[in-house]
């Protein structure tokens, strides 16, 4: 089974953590990956950067530039990832915007992620009608599970059209804005999730955008699966480099 | 074949809507309601109206006497450079601004490059009293300061982009970074024919003014409807998309897309899209671009400031890979060349941008009998640092 579809059936709350490939220093990922796993996070998204990224706040945005200039592109990923299986058994999603897998080839990056033991895809510029019309057949091929946003203005009926497109989760953006713009949650965003848990989706639910520490993460998981947290672990990682991970994810629960 | 969008915006495979799901309500909003609003007897009166009495259009198409016996062919000028604010822009966002207030959008947003755009916009939000940011790279805003202290006259607050490049295409990802965290009162002025479905349908339509007003002119002039030929430039492309959109579905008007060279396709500094660009996604719409095996979009360079964008809209892409249109393009020498000959020869100083345009007939033989239509997109004040650096006057 796809490891996201076991781990979400564990009964507790997912802590799913964001960085960017290639930050703060190019060859960073692999140690990332493997102290987040130990200090007991429960999924990792790995950013692969893209020189305009439209739905990213400052934070990432400089993240994603650095890894550019620090050397990271798609096939040194890959390369950087072709072993991790052999060291950590935690699910695997990469995120990135859409314009470098299709440069890569559709399917030749999905057979990369296959082979290297990656579970799943968010691809935020990927749009739910082209997905279904075009590439649908070759994620499910690769077994790779594709993950869809919602936001707090997704109409009711579309949030069921992407329920049924989804197996996995639904990523749950916890307000209108780009990464890393808000911190914290108003009674808007209560209501929100209060409101997209009385609909009963077939999917889980795991919320992004705002949560940075105990308190936040607390707060976005009382109605839902899980939160992810991204440029409040970037901002570590600038500040800190990999050394401290371990001190940032245990603050979170 | 038509060379139009289709319901979904697509020109052939490009085109579309790739964007992050936080904009999906926008765009949805705009893409259910702007042929129906633009549809509206009351729309289009108050659209008319404003063309007319304040962008003074029709803008004249004037033939180019001595132009045209230099180079042995019936050369015809459509004289957008003489719209209200220097040129085309302001027909598009005088469509957009009556849009946004249908939508009742009380808050508008730009990007800019030259600065243009940024002007046109911040003049029709000064018109109606709507609340106005534009944002322009760090780098534009330091070389285009007459443009900044325009907009800044007319009431918008210009906010630098910092991100990236610092330029056009940086100024564009921050207006969609503020209309996703600003989706329910904010309208996005795009400024040309590029980005999501319908924006490019949207931008080409209301630009479509240009072509409409060739027709009905030429027809007074020369007795008949169709040039042999209608030039333009292409940055974006909507004053090229303007000029086209009437004759994009009548193969006997020869389309000519002219791209800015820069210092020559294969010097590394250029931004001959066509030549240079790959299939890839910018800015939520799939076409040609600019960008690195890798799919980092690049940056491009060109000495017209409203050229320099590093991809071209999903129009211009289907017309370039269909053969529908036929696409050239002309280097910064060639260009101001062509830019100073006008000056003498008909008494107009043109944009840069359209001075590419101009520069068509020094390195494509025409027949003495065609007719060419050159859409003169804006006028040069704006560029007169530049002619002045680069002709040392």
């Amino acid at each position: 089974m796809n490891r996201i579809k076991q781990k979400l059936q564990e009964d507790k709350k997912i802590l799913s953590i964001y960085f960017t490939a290639g930050y703060p220093k190019l060859n960073d990922t692999v140690k990332i990956i493997q102290d987040l796993e130990k200090n007991g996070v429960d999924l990792i998204e790995i950013g692969l950067p893209f020189s305009d990224p439209l739905a990213d706040g400052p934070t990432i945005q400089a993240s994603s530039t650095a890894a550019l200039k620090n050397g990271m592109n798609t096939a040194l990923l890959f390369e950087q990832l072709k072993d991790i299986r052999k060291t950590v058994s935690i699910p695997l999603i990469l995120m990135g915007y859409f314009n470098p897998v299709l440069q890569f080839g559709v399917e030749e990056f999905c057979q990369k992620c296959e082979e290297i033991g990656i579970d799943g895809l968010i691809l935020p510029d990927l749009p739910l009608d082209v997905y279904q019309d075009q590439y649908e057949a070759i994620f499910k091929k690769h077994g790779l599970i594709n993950v869809f946003l919602i936001t707090p203005q997704t109409s009711r009926e579309r949030i069921l059209a992407i329920d049924a497109a989804s197996e996995g989760f639904i990523y749950m953006v916890s307000s209108a804005s780009t990464t890393g713009a808000k911190n914290g949650f108003g009674p808007e965003q209560t209501a929100y999730f209060e409101r997209i848990a009385s609909m009963n989706l077939n999917n889980p639910q795991i919320v992004g955008f705002g949560i940075s520490n105990a308190n936040t993460f607390q707060l976005a998981t009382e109605k839902t699966k899980g939160a992810i947290i991204g440029s409040a672990f970037i901002k570590h990682l600038t500040q800190n480099g990999t050394s401290g991970i371990a001190e940032f994810v245990t603050q979170i629960r | 074949m038509s060379y139009h969008a289709d319901e979904k915006g697509y020109y052939g495979e490009f085109g579309g809507a790739y964007i992050p799901e936080m904009l999906y309500p926008n765009c949805e909003e705009l893409r259910q309601n702007y042929l129906q609003i633009m549809g509206e007897p009351t729309f289009k009166e108050e659209f008319h109206h404003l063309l007319k009495d304040y962008v003074g259009r029709p803008t004249p198409l004037y033939f180019a006497e001595r132009l045209s016996k230099k180079y042995n062919t019936k050369i015809y000028l459509k004289r957008e450079d003489l719209c209200h604010t220097g040129a085309h822009k302001v027909n598009n966002t005088i469509g957009q601004i009556l849009m946004a207030k249908k939508l009742g959008k009380n808050r508008i947003i730009a990007e800019t490059g030259a600065g243009q755009h940024g002007v046109a916009t911040a003049t029709v939000c000064a018109l109606m009293g709507i609340e106005c940011v534009v944002y322009m790279g760090e780098i534009d805003i330091a070389r285009q300061a007459p443009n900044v202290a325009r907009m800044k006259m007319l009431g918008a607050e210009v906010r630098p982009a910092t991100s990236g490049s610092k330029t056009l295409k940086d100024a564009t990802n921050e207006a969609i970074r503020d209309w996703i965290n600003n989706p329910v009162d904010t309208h996005y002025i795009i400024g040309s024919v590029v980005g999501p479905h319908p924006y490019p349908d949207m931008v080409a339509r209301f630009q479509s003014v240009i072509s409409e007003e060739i027709k009905s002119q030429l027809l007074e002039k020369e007795g008949r409807e169709n040039p042999d030929y209608v030039v333009a430039c292409v940055g974006g492309g909507s004053n090229a998309a303007g000029a086209f959109y009437h004759f994009l579905d009548t193969p006997e008007v020869g389309i000519i897309a002219v791209e800015a060279a820069g210092k020559g396709i294969h010097s590394g500094e250029s931004a001959a899209t066509s030549a240079l660009g790959k299939v890839g996604i910018i800015h939520g719409s799939k076409t040609l671009l600019m960008q690195t095996p890798d799919g980092q979009i690049t940056e491009p360079y060109s000495i017209s400031a409203g050229l320099d964008y590093p991809g071209v809209g999903p129009m211009h892409a289907h017309l370039y890979t269909s053969g529908r249109g036929e696409f050239i393009s002309i280097t910064d020498d060639d260009a101001m060349k062509a830019g100073l000959e006008l000056c003498k020869l008909e008494g107009i100083i043109p944009a840069i941008e359209s001075s590419h345009a101009l520069a068509i007939f020094e390195n494509r033989k025409f027949k003495e009998d065609d007719i060419v239509v050159v859409n003169l997109s804006g006028r040069g004040d704006k560029d007169l640092q530049n002619y002045i650096d680069y002709f040392k006057l």
